[in-house]
Protein backbone atom coordinates (compact mmCIF):
# COMPACT_ATOMS: atom_id res chain seq x y z
CA UNK A 1 0.00 0.00 0.00
CA UNK A 2 3.01 1.95 -0.45
CA UNK A 3 2.66 6.11 -1.47
CA UNK A 4 2.28 5.79 -5.22
CA UNK A 5 4.79 8.77 -5.52
CA UNK A 6 6.68 8.63 -9.27
CA UNK A 7 7.34 4.42 -9.31
CA UNK A 8 3.64 3.67 -9.12
CA UNK A 9 1.73 0.83 -6.60
CA UNK A 10 3.74 -2.11 -5.97
CA UNK A 11 2.15 -5.09 -7.45
CA UNK A 12 0.19 -7.71 -4.98
CA UNK A 13 1.98 -10.70 -4.32
CA UNK A 14 -0.75 -13.01 -5.28
CA UNK A 15 1.55 -15.53 -3.67
CA UNK A 16 0.84 -14.57 -0.41
CA UNK A 17 -2.99 -13.66 -1.00
CA UNK A 18 -5.66 -16.49 -1.74
CA UNK A 19 -5.42 -18.66 -4.25
CA UNK A 20 -8.61 -17.37 -6.81
CA UNK A 21 -9.16 -21.09 -7.53
CA UNK A 22 -9.44 -23.68 -4.42
CA UNK A 23 -11.83 -27.01 -5.38
CA UNK A 24 -12.15 -27.64 -1.59
CA UNK A 25 -13.84 -24.16 -1.43
CA UNK A 26 -16.94 -25.03 -3.54
CA UNK A 27 -18.06 -21.75 -4.42
CA UNK A 28 -14.85 -20.42 -5.93
CA UNK A 29 -15.05 -22.95 -8.61
CA UNK A 30 -17.38 -20.97 -10.79
CA UNK A 31 -16.32 -18.03 -9.46
CA UNK A 32 -12.85 -17.54 -10.57
CA UNK A 33 -11.61 -16.11 -13.53
CA UNK A 34 -9.80 -18.47 -15.54
CA UNK A 35 -7.08 -16.02 -17.97
CA UNK A 36 -4.32 -14.70 -16.84
CA UNK A 37 -4.81 -11.16 -15.09
CA UNK A 38 -3.71 -8.49 -16.91
CA UNK A 39 -0.73 -6.17 -16.02
CA UNK A 40 -0.99 -2.60 -16.05
CA UNK A 41 0.97 0.27 -13.97
CA UNK A 42 -1.12 1.71 -11.62
CA UNK A 43 -2.76 5.19 -12.65
CA UNK A 44 -3.99 7.88 -10.97
CA UNK A 45 -7.85 5.97 -10.75
CA UNK A 46 -5.83 3.28 -8.86
CA UNK A 47 -3.31 5.09 -6.85
CA UNK A 48 -6.78 7.92 -5.56
CA UNK A 49 -9.44 6.61 -3.30
CA UNK A 50 -13.01 7.96 -1.56
CA UNK A 51 -12.35 10.08 1.21
CA UNK A 52 -14.27 9.48 4.16
CA UNK A 53 -14.10 11.87 7.23
CA UNK A 54 -14.68 11.74 10.85
CA UNK A 55 -17.93 13.69 10.68
CA UNK A 56 -19.41 10.75 8.98
CA UNK A 57 -19.22 8.21 11.45
CA UNK A 58 -22.07 7.80 14.54
CA UNK A 59 -21.11 7.53 17.96
CA UNK A 60 -21.15 3.85 18.39
CA UNK A 61 -20.03 3.31 15.13
CA UNK A 62 -16.99 1.44 16.66
CA UNK A 63 -18.68 -0.24 19.22
CA UNK A 64 -20.79 -3.11 18.07
CA UNK A 65 -22.01 -4.82 21.75
CA UNK A 66 -24.44 -1.00 21.72
CA UNK A 67 -24.77 -0.09 18.06
CA UNK A 68 -27.66 -1.36 17.50
CA UNK A 69 -28.86 -2.08 20.89
CA UNK A 70 -32.35 -0.92 22.56
CA UNK A 71 -31.32 1.80 24.87
CA UNK A 72 -30.08 0.62 28.31
CA UNK A 73 -29.55 -3.23 26.66
CA UNK A 74 -26.37 -4.90 24.87
CA UNK A 75 -25.36 -7.33 23.09
CA UNK A 76 -24.77 -11.08 24.68
CA UNK A 77 -22.12 -12.86 24.64
CA UNK A 78 -17.87 -12.15 26.12
CA UNK A 79 -17.14 -8.80 25.90
CA UNK A 80 -14.41 -8.17 23.05
CA UNK A 81 -11.90 -5.30 22.27
CA UNK A 82 -10.36 -5.57 18.53
CA UNK A 83 -7.06 -3.52 17.64
CA UNK A 84 -4.77 -3.05 15.22
CA UNK A 85 -3.04 -1.17 13.31
CA UNK A 86 -3.19 -1.08 9.31
CA UNK A 87 0.57 -0.78 7.68
CA UNK A 88 1.55 -0.77 3.87
CA UNK A 89 4.01 -3.20 2.73
CA UNK A 90 7.16 -1.44 4.09
CA UNK A 91 5.58 -1.32 7.16
CA UNK A 92 4.47 2.21 7.44
CA UNK A 93 1.08 2.93 8.86
CA UNK A 94 -1.95 3.93 6.76
CA UNK A 95 -3.66 6.76 8.19
CA UNK A 96 -7.50 8.08 7.78
CA UNK A 97 -8.51 5.33 6.10
CA UNK A 98 -11.67 3.61 6.75
CA UNK A 99 -11.97 0.12 7.96
CA UNK A 100 -15.65 -1.98 8.08
CA UNK A 101 -15.90 -4.76 10.13
CA UNK A 102 -18.49 -6.97 10.08
CA UNK A 103 -19.77 -10.55 12.18
CA UNK A 104 -21.97 -13.46 13.31
CA UNK A 105 -23.56 -13.05 17.02
CA UNK A 106 -22.43 -14.79 19.66
CA UNK A 107 -23.90 -17.62 18.65
CA UNK A 108 -22.68 -18.15 14.67
CA UNK A 109 -25.48 -16.14 13.50
CA UNK A 110 -25.81 -13.34 11.22
CA UNK A 111 -28.75 -10.80 10.64
CA UNK A 112 -29.23 -11.29 6.99
CA UNK A 113 -32.55 -12.00 5.33
CA UNK A 114 -31.22 -14.96 3.91
CA UNK A 115 -29.32 -16.53 6.73
CA UNK A 116 -31.31 -19.70 8.50
CA UNK A 117 -29.10 -21.24 10.81
CA UNK A 118 -30.83 -22.33 13.49
CA UNK A 119 -28.73 -20.23 16.38
CA UNK A 120 -30.92 -17.31 17.22
CA UNK A 121 -31.17 -13.96 16.74
CA UNK A 122 -29.52 -11.33 19.21
CA UNK A 123 -32.10 -8.34 19.52
CA UNK A 124 -29.62 -6.20 20.72
CA UNK A 125 -26.94 -7.17 18.12
CA UNK A 126 -26.42 -5.85 14.46
CA UNK A 127 -22.84 -7.19 13.68
CA UNK A 128 -21.84 -4.42 11.90
CA UNK A 129 -19.40 -1.35 12.62
CA UNK A 130 -16.32 0.94 11.25
CA UNK A 131 -14.04 3.10 11.85
CA UNK A 132 -11.01 5.57 10.56
CA UNK A 133 -7.29 4.78 11.42
CA UNK A 134 -5.40 7.32 13.59
CA UNK A 135 -2.60 8.99 12.29
CA UNK A 136 -0.36 6.05 13.51
CA UNK A 137 -3.03 3.30 11.41
CA UNK A 138 -4.30 2.55 14.77
CA UNK A 139 -7.65 1.43 15.14
CA UNK A 140 -10.25 -0.36 17.72
CA UNK A 141 -13.30 -1.45 18.40
CA UNK A 142 -15.19 -3.22 21.05
CA UNK A 143 -17.73 -6.65 20.01
CA UNK A 144 -19.06 -9.79 21.22
CA UNK A 145 -16.62 -12.36 20.30
CA UNK A 146 -18.62 -14.14 17.47
CA UNK A 147 -19.34 -17.88 17.74
CA UNK A 148 -18.46 -20.42 14.92
CA UNK A 149 -20.72 -21.42 12.43
CA UNK A 150 -21.89 -24.65 9.63
CA UNK A 151 -21.68 -23.94 6.50
CA UNK A 152 -23.00 -25.77 2.66
CA UNK A 153 -19.96 -26.52 1.36
CA UNK A 154 -18.72 -30.38 3.06
CA UNK A 155 -21.51 -32.26 4.51
CA UNK A 156 -20.48 -30.37 7.81
CA UNK A 157 -18.18 -27.55 7.11
CA UNK A 158 -17.44 -25.22 10.45
CA UNK A 159 -16.46 -21.47 9.73
CA UNK A 160 -13.71 -20.98 12.83
CA UNK A 161 -14.78 -18.06 14.54
CA UNK A 162 -14.56 -14.75 12.37
CA UNK A 163 -15.07 -10.92 11.82
CA UNK A 164 -14.64 -9.59 8.09
CA UNK A 165 -12.83 -6.81 7.73
CA UNK A 166 -12.76 -3.86 4.62
CA UNK A 167 -10.22 -1.87 4.34
CA UNK A 168 -9.51 1.11 1.89
CA UNK A 169 -6.13 2.49 2.29
CA UNK A 170 -5.09 5.67 0.05
CA UNK A 171 -5.88 3.96 -3.38
CA UNK A 172 -8.90 2.23 -5.15
CA UNK A 173 -6.29 -0.29 -5.83
CA UNK A 174 -5.63 -1.01 -2.56
CA UNK A 175 -9.34 -2.02 -1.59
CA UNK A 176 -9.51 -5.21 0.28
CA UNK A 177 -11.69 -7.51 2.09
CA UNK A 178 -10.07 -9.98 4.67
CA UNK A 179 -11.05 -11.92 7.84
CA UNK A 180 -9.89 -12.19 11.56
CA UNK A 181 -9.48 -15.35 13.39
CA UNK A 182 -8.87 -15.77 17.04
CA UNK A 183 -5.97 -17.66 18.63
CA UNK A 184 -6.12 -20.98 19.69
CA UNK A 185 -8.97 -22.07 17.50
CA UNK A 186 -9.04 -25.56 16.35
CA UNK A 187 -11.31 -24.62 13.28
CA UNK A 188 -8.62 -23.08 11.40
CA UNK A 189 -7.06 -25.66 9.93
CA UNK A 190 -9.69 -27.29 9.35
CA UNK A 191 -11.25 -24.60 7.24
CA UNK A 192 -11.48 -24.81 3.20
CA UNK A 193 -11.69 -21.24 3.17
CA UNK A 194 -8.61 -20.35 5.38
CA UNK A 195 -7.24 -23.52 2.99
CA UNK A 196 -7.24 -20.71 0.02
CA UNK A 197 -3.56 -19.72 1.62
CA UNK A 198 -0.70 -21.53 0.86
CA UNK A 199 1.60 -19.82 2.91
CA UNK A 200 0.74 -20.87 6.93
CA UNK A 201 2.14 -17.67 8.11
CA UNK A 202 -0.67 -15.92 6.20
CA UNK A 203 -2.70 -17.53 8.05
CA UNK A 204 -0.74 -16.99 11.18
CA UNK A 205 -1.35 -12.71 10.07
CA UNK A 206 -4.61 -13.27 9.94
CA UNK A 207 -5.22 -14.71 13.92
CA UNK A 208 -5.44 -12.29 16.51
CA UNK A 209 -3.40 -13.49 19.65
CA UNK A 210 -5.21 -12.82 22.91
CA UNK A 211 -3.68 -9.08 24.39
CA UNK A 212 -4.41 -9.98 28.21
CA UNK A 213 -2.61 -6.30 28.77
CA UNK A 214 -5.27 -4.94 26.53
CA UNK A 215 -8.30 -6.50 28.30
CA UNK A 216 -10.26 -3.77 30.31
CA UNK A 217 -11.43 -4.99 33.35
CA UNK A 218 -15.27 -5.27 34.06
CA UNK A 219 -14.88 -2.27 36.71
CA UNK A 220 -13.67 -0.01 34.17
CA UNK A 221 -16.17 -1.37 31.44
CA UNK A 222 -18.80 0.01 33.11
CA UNK A 223 -17.47 3.52 33.47
CA UNK A 224 -17.97 3.74 29.87
CA UNK B 1 -22.51 9.45 -5.69
CA UNK B 2 -23.96 13.35 -6.21
CA UNK B 3 -24.70 15.04 -3.67
CA UNK B 4 -25.85 18.45 -5.37
CA UNK B 5 -25.95 19.81 -9.23
CA UNK B 6 -23.09 18.10 -10.89
CA UNK B 7 -21.52 19.22 -13.86
CA UNK B 8 -21.19 17.08 -17.07
CA UNK B 9 -23.36 14.52 -18.43
CA UNK B 10 -25.77 12.44 -15.96
CA UNK B 11 -25.45 8.55 -16.52
CA UNK B 12 -27.09 5.50 -15.09
CA UNK B 13 -24.64 2.23 -14.98
CA UNK B 14 -26.76 -1.15 -14.73
CA UNK B 15 -25.27 -4.60 -14.78
CA UNK B 16 -25.09 -8.30 -13.70
CA UNK B 17 -22.17 -10.62 -12.48
CA UNK B 18 -22.37 -13.66 -13.63
CA UNK B 19 -20.73 -16.94 -12.83
CA UNK B 20 -19.14 -20.12 -14.68
CA UNK B 21 -22.01 -21.41 -15.37
CA UNK B 22 -23.67 -18.24 -16.46
CA UNK B 23 -25.86 -17.27 -13.54
CA UNK B 24 -26.65 -13.68 -12.05
CA UNK B 25 -25.12 -13.70 -9.38
CA UNK B 26 -27.29 -12.30 -5.94
CA UNK B 27 -24.39 -11.80 -3.02
CA UNK B 28 -21.94 -10.13 -5.26
CA UNK B 29 -21.19 -6.43 -3.89
CA UNK B 30 -19.53 -3.95 -6.70
CA UNK B 31 -17.75 -0.87 -6.25
CA UNK B 32 -16.72 2.06 -8.48
CA UNK B 33 -14.50 4.98 -8.76
CA UNK B 34 -14.41 7.51 -11.15
CA UNK B 35 -12.94 11.03 -12.08
CA UNK B 36 -15.68 13.79 -12.42
CA UNK B 37 -16.95 15.08 -15.68
CA UNK B 38 -13.65 17.03 -16.49
CA UNK B 39 -11.26 14.11 -15.32
CA UNK B 40 -10.23 15.12 -11.78
CA UNK B 41 -10.24 12.87 -8.58
CA UNK B 42 -12.36 14.07 -5.92
CA UNK B 43 -9.08 12.78 -3.80
CA UNK B 44 -6.83 13.28 -1.19
CA UNK B 45 -4.64 12.46 -3.75
CA UNK B 46 -5.87 14.78 -7.20
CA UNK B 47 -3.11 17.57 -7.13
CA UNK B 48 -4.21 18.26 -10.43
CA UNK B 49 -7.80 20.90 -9.20
CA UNK B 50 -10.44 20.65 -7.26
CA UNK B 51 -12.86 18.55 -7.85
CA UNK B 52 -16.64 18.51 -8.68
CA UNK B 53 -17.71 19.53 -4.89
CA UNK B 54 -21.43 17.59 -5.51
CA UNK B 55 -19.69 14.46 -6.62
CA UNK B 56 -18.35 11.72 -4.77
CA UNK B 57 -16.13 9.98 -7.24
CA UNK B 58 -17.07 6.25 -5.43
CA UNK B 59 -19.97 3.94 -5.18
CA UNK B 60 -21.41 0.76 -4.07
CA UNK B 61 -23.89 -1.14 -4.68
CA UNK B 62 -24.57 -4.78 -3.17
CA UNK B 63 -27.17 -5.43 -6.33
CA UNK B 64 -30.72 -6.57 -6.26
CA UNK B 65 -31.65 -8.98 -3.85
CA UNK B 66 -33.53 -10.74 -6.54
CA UNK B 67 -32.35 -10.39 -10.02
CA UNK B 68 -28.45 -9.32 -8.63
CA UNK B 69 -28.48 -5.89 -10.71
CA UNK B 70 -26.39 -3.48 -9.61
CA UNK B 71 -26.92 0.46 -10.42
CA UNK B 72 -25.17 3.62 -10.33
CA UNK B 73 -25.87 7.22 -10.53
CA UNK B 74 -23.30 8.39 -11.59
CA UNK B 75 -21.51 11.02 -14.15
CA UNK B 76 -19.76 10.15 -17.36
CA UNK B 77 -16.18 10.70 -16.24
CA UNK B 78 -13.69 12.93 -18.48
CA UNK B 79 -10.24 11.87 -19.60
CA UNK B 80 -7.81 11.08 -17.17
CA UNK B 81 -3.72 11.14 -18.64
CA UNK B 82 -2.14 7.56 -18.09
CA UNK B 83 1.39 7.32 -16.56
CA UNK B 84 3.34 8.65 -19.53
CA UNK B 85 0.71 11.51 -19.92
CA UNK B 86 -0.94 10.10 -23.11
CA UNK B 87 -4.77 10.67 -22.06
CA UNK B 88 -7.03 7.47 -21.20
CA UNK B 89 -10.58 7.20 -22.49
CA UNK B 90 -13.41 7.42 -20.16
CA UNK B 91 -13.43 4.73 -17.80
CA UNK B 92 -14.72 3.53 -14.28
CA UNK B 93 -12.86 1.50 -12.41
CA UNK B 94 -14.84 -1.78 -10.65
CA UNK B 95 -13.82 -3.85 -7.89
CA UNK B 96 -16.05 -6.84 -7.48
CA UNK B 97 -16.20 -9.07 -4.03
CA UNK B 98 -18.68 -12.14 -3.58
CA UNK B 99 -19.12 -15.47 -1.52
CA UNK B 100 -16.32 -17.47 -3.47
CA UNK B 101 -14.07 -14.70 -5.02
CA UNK B 102 -11.42 -15.48 -2.56
CA UNK B 103 -9.65 -11.80 -3.77
CA UNK B 104 -11.47 -8.96 -4.81
CA UNK B 105 -11.79 -8.76 -8.57
CA UNK B 106 -10.51 -5.08 -10.38
CA UNK B 107 -11.48 -4.35 -13.45
CA UNK B 108 -12.24 -0.97 -15.60
CA UNK B 109 -15.83 -0.04 -17.67
CA UNK B 110 -14.87 1.66 -20.83
CA UNK B 111 -17.75 3.28 -23.19
CA UNK B 112 -18.50 1.57 -26.36
CA UNK B 113 -19.57 5.04 -27.73
CA UNK B 114 -16.27 6.74 -27.34
CA UNK B 115 -14.58 4.30 -29.72
CA UNK B 116 -11.82 6.61 -30.71
CA UNK B 117 -10.60 7.42 -27.58
CA UNK B 118 -11.08 3.57 -27.35
CA UNK B 119 -8.90 2.90 -30.30
CA UNK B 120 -5.84 4.93 -28.66
CA UNK B 121 -6.75 4.22 -24.57
CA UNK B 122 -2.95 3.33 -23.34
CA UNK B 123 -4.61 -0.02 -21.45
CA UNK B 124 -6.81 -1.29 -24.16
CA UNK B 125 -4.12 -1.32 -26.27
CA UNK B 126 -1.76 -3.00 -24.39
CA UNK B 127 -4.21 -6.02 -24.34
CA UNK B 128 -2.84 -9.14 -26.30
CA UNK B 129 -5.80 -10.98 -27.39
CA UNK B 130 -8.11 -7.81 -28.69
CA UNK B 131 -11.22 -9.71 -29.49
CA UNK B 132 -11.27 -9.74 -25.26
CA UNK B 133 -11.60 -5.95 -25.53
CA UNK B 134 -15.28 -5.84 -25.96
CA UNK B 135 -15.44 -7.30 -22.50
CA UNK B 136 -14.49 -4.05 -21.21
CA UNK B 137 -16.95 -2.42 -22.91
CA UNK B 138 -20.56 -0.11 -21.67
CA UNK B 139 -23.32 -0.28 -24.06
CA UNK B 140 -25.75 2.40 -24.01
CA UNK B 141 -29.52 1.58 -23.55
CA UNK B 142 -30.68 5.06 -23.90
CA UNK B 143 -31.61 7.59 -21.52
CA UNK B 144 -28.42 8.01 -20.31
CA UNK B 145 -28.07 4.08 -18.52
CA UNK B 146 -25.27 2.10 -19.70
CA UNK B 147 -25.33 -1.55 -19.34
CA UNK B 148 -22.07 -3.18 -18.13
CA UNK B 149 -22.53 -7.29 -17.35
CA UNK B 150 -19.30 -8.45 -15.70
CA UNK B 151 -18.28 -12.63 -16.12
CA UNK B 152 -16.57 -14.41 -14.05
CA UNK B 153 -15.65 -17.35 -16.37
CA UNK B 154 -16.38 -18.33 -19.94
CA UNK B 155 -15.98 -17.40 -23.09
CA UNK B 156 -17.26 -13.95 -22.43
CA UNK B 157 -14.92 -13.60 -19.40
CA UNK B 158 -14.44 -10.21 -18.25
CA UNK B 159 -10.49 -9.01 -18.29
CA UNK B 160 -9.33 -8.43 -15.00
CA UNK B 161 -6.39 -6.65 -13.95
CA UNK B 162 -3.19 -7.62 -11.39
CA UNK B 163 -2.43 -3.83 -10.45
Amino acid sequence: MTDARDTGFIPRDRAWHPAPYHPPYKTSVKRSPQAALLSMPSTLGEETGPVFGHAMLGELDNDLIHNFAQPGESAIGPRIVVYGRVLDETGRAVPNTLVEFWQANAGGRYRHKKEGYLAPLDPNFGGCGRTITGEDGFYEFRTVQPGPYPWPNGMNDWRPAHIHFSIFGSGFAQRLITQMYFEGDPLIPLCPIVGTLKDPRAVEALTAPLDMNRTIPAAIWERR
Amino acid sequence: MKTGPVKGQEITIRGIVYDGMGAAMRDALVEIWQADATGLFPSAGEKRGKADPNFTGWGRSPGDMNTGEFTFETVKPGQVPFVDGRLQAPHVSFWIVARGINIGLQTRMYFADEADANAVDPVLTRIEHQSRVSTLLAHPEGDGTYRFDIHLQGPQETIFFDI
